[in-house]
């Protein structure tokens, strides 16, 4: 009964949101007629609060529709930035909405090394402009045992990937999560090793469902979700999809995945969604979707058939 | 005094399960409500075992003998949040699948260990009335009552094995009860030092 009671509010607790961007593009919106620069606009920014400079809440215009989308219901946009698991910012789930408010994804390059024709820099901008944005509705199946719907915003990560220009050797990629203590105070504290660190054989991070994103809802990525460049895996628990990524790192060698050197028993390189493997303290057969009162049945890939064959004859109870 | 005392104490430990169903009723328990209800439950039931453990020590160093009248209260409270905890596993987690439930148990260690904490629990709520005091006996009362410091230890190490990396939680609550069971043994050891010295005394006069 509870429950029931919470969904009611909560998707009432939406309008103040929009209310708080409408306030934000009357900002921007003020700033424009004023005659005013982008450099004086964001210096009128700071002097109101460094928060209002924040770009998540801009919308993102001419979105194509993606057939890899679900039409399973969207778990409301509060519970995607009120819960969220970034331990850069906090353990707590509530922690990283208020942490993270005043994360700055401008500027923003991330660095293409390793196995590749030639060592480049990307401005996020640049890489924004890759390729038209997808709107992706997936499902995201957390190791923890609880799900989501999100309709992310991206396209496949190959895209990035073909510009990079990876050498014959490369066999993996590994992504590193921005290091910056100053501002990310969960780095203060040795809950991982910092930078967070994640890696994808070179296959998976071609396949089309690897998406690249920068976005969600329509609008561009908040920075309690990733901002301002993520990855995300649907058929992968949530860990893999490495955050406010800087660094691309083409490989021979099978990169270190944070979780996985935190705990090698509990979390593998690959982490695909299996719920015929257990996380050793807890069952993986069964999850919350958020919002919903019973359990309902993890599904192998999280439902995402088509990537078997990358792993066929692979033992993935050995390969977890 | 106590008496007028005792029922606002009482409201006391009873306002977190307040707190929590208001929050309930106001959808403030966040995106997952069930695992905010299981997190708060186990929460109170650790704070309420470490209070009940608290009292024996706070009575010695303070000569506030009276707080013994409130311990059964405090430990009572414990077993009520822990059964709490134990519902929402059984039913909002397990929704009563014996059988999932079972491999659970034997499986996890960290299930284990929090069955065990409460399983520790269910005489001391037995016992507790003066009718079991009297039928059991002061000494033989006390020594089954001491449980509870296996029931808190098990139930700490319950949190610890829960947790994914952030042991800060956990290992408070750890601390605390080091800290009461220090202070327990330092009490023993003075009072035998004591006992000893009267004795050496009073073999000395004979």
């Amino acid at each position: 009964m509870l429950i029931k009671k919470a969904e009611d509010i909560r998707s009432s607790e939406i309008t103040p949101k929009s209310v708080y961007l409408n306030r934000r593009k009357f900002l921007a919106g003020a700033a424009a007629l004023g005659g005013v620069a982008a450099a004086a606009g964001t210096r009128l920014g700071k002097v109101l609060s460094p928060s209002q400079i924040a770009l998540a809440g801009n919308k993102i215009a001419n979105l194509q529709k993606s057939p890899f989308s679900t039409t399973e219901t969207v778990t409301p946009y509060k519970d995607v930035t009120t819960y969220n698991n970034y331990y850069e910012f906090s353990t707590d789930k509530e922690g990283p909405s208020e942490l993270a408010k005043n994360f700055r994804t401008r500027p923003w390059k991330v660095k293409i090394e390793g196995l590749v024709e030639k060592k480049q820099e990307f401005d996020i901008e640049t890489i924004l402009k890759m390729a038209p944005a997808e709107e992706r509705i997936y499902r995201h199946r957390c190791v923890e045992g609880w799900s989501i719907v999100v309709p992310w915003i991206g396209f496949s990560l190959s895209e990035l990937v073909k510009r990079a220009n990876p050498t014959g050797k490369a066999k993996f990629v590994e992504f590193t999560t921005i290091y910056d203590p100053g501002q990310m105070p969960g780095q203060r504290r040795d809950v991982l090793e910092w930078p967070y660190v994640e890696g994808l054989r070179m296959d998976e991070a071609m396949h089309p469902l690897t998406l690249l994103c920068f976005g969600m809802y329509g609008e561009e990525l908040p920075n309690q979700d990733g901002a301002p460049l993520r990855l995300v895996l649907p058929w992968k628990y949530g860990f893999k999809s490495a955050k406010a990524i800087v660094k691309i790192r083409f490989t021979d060698k099978q990169p270190l995945n944070t979780w996985n050197v935190a705990a090698p028993q509990e979390y593998g390189f690959y982490s695909n969604v299996n719920p015929n493997v257990d996380h050793p303290r807890w069952s993986q057969a069964k999850e919350r979707r958020l919002g919903e009162f019973f359990k309902r049945p993890t599904l192998m890939f999280n439902g995402y058939d088509q990537v078997a064959s990358l792993y066929s004859g692979m033992d993935l109870r050995k390969y977890f | 005094m106590l008496r007028y005392f005792k029922p606002v104490i009482f409201l006391a430990c009873l306002s977190p399960l307040i707190w929590l169903v208001w929050r309930g009723f106001h959808s403030d328990l966040g995106a997952n409500p069930i695992e905010a209800i299981t997190h708060w439950t186990g929460d109170c039931t650790l704070t309420f075992l470490l209070i009940t453990l608290s009292v024996t020590p706070l009575r010695k160093l303070t000569q506030q003998y009276w707080l013994i009248k409130l311990r059964r209260m405090f430990g009572l409270f414990a077993f009520f949040y822990g059964t709490l905890h134990l519902t929402t596993y059984v039913w909002l987690d397990k929704f009563f699948d014996v059988h999932a439930m079972l491999a659970d148990i034997a499986k996890r260690r960290f299930i284990t260990a929090g069955m065990i904490a409460y399983a520790l629990m269910i005489p001391l709520a037995l016992t507790s009335t003066q009718w079991a005091i009297r039928k059991l006996g002061g000494k033989r009362w006390q020594a089954l009552h001491r449980l509870i410091y296996f029931s808190a230890a098990a139930g700490v190490v319950h949190y610890i094995w829960l947790v994914k990396a952030d042991l800060r939680k956990p290992l408070e609550y750890a601390f605390v009860l080091g800290v009461l069971l220090l202070a327990r043994a330092i009490f023993w050891f003075s009072s035998r030092a004591k006992t000893s010295a009267v004795s050496a005394v009073e073999m000395s006069k004979s």
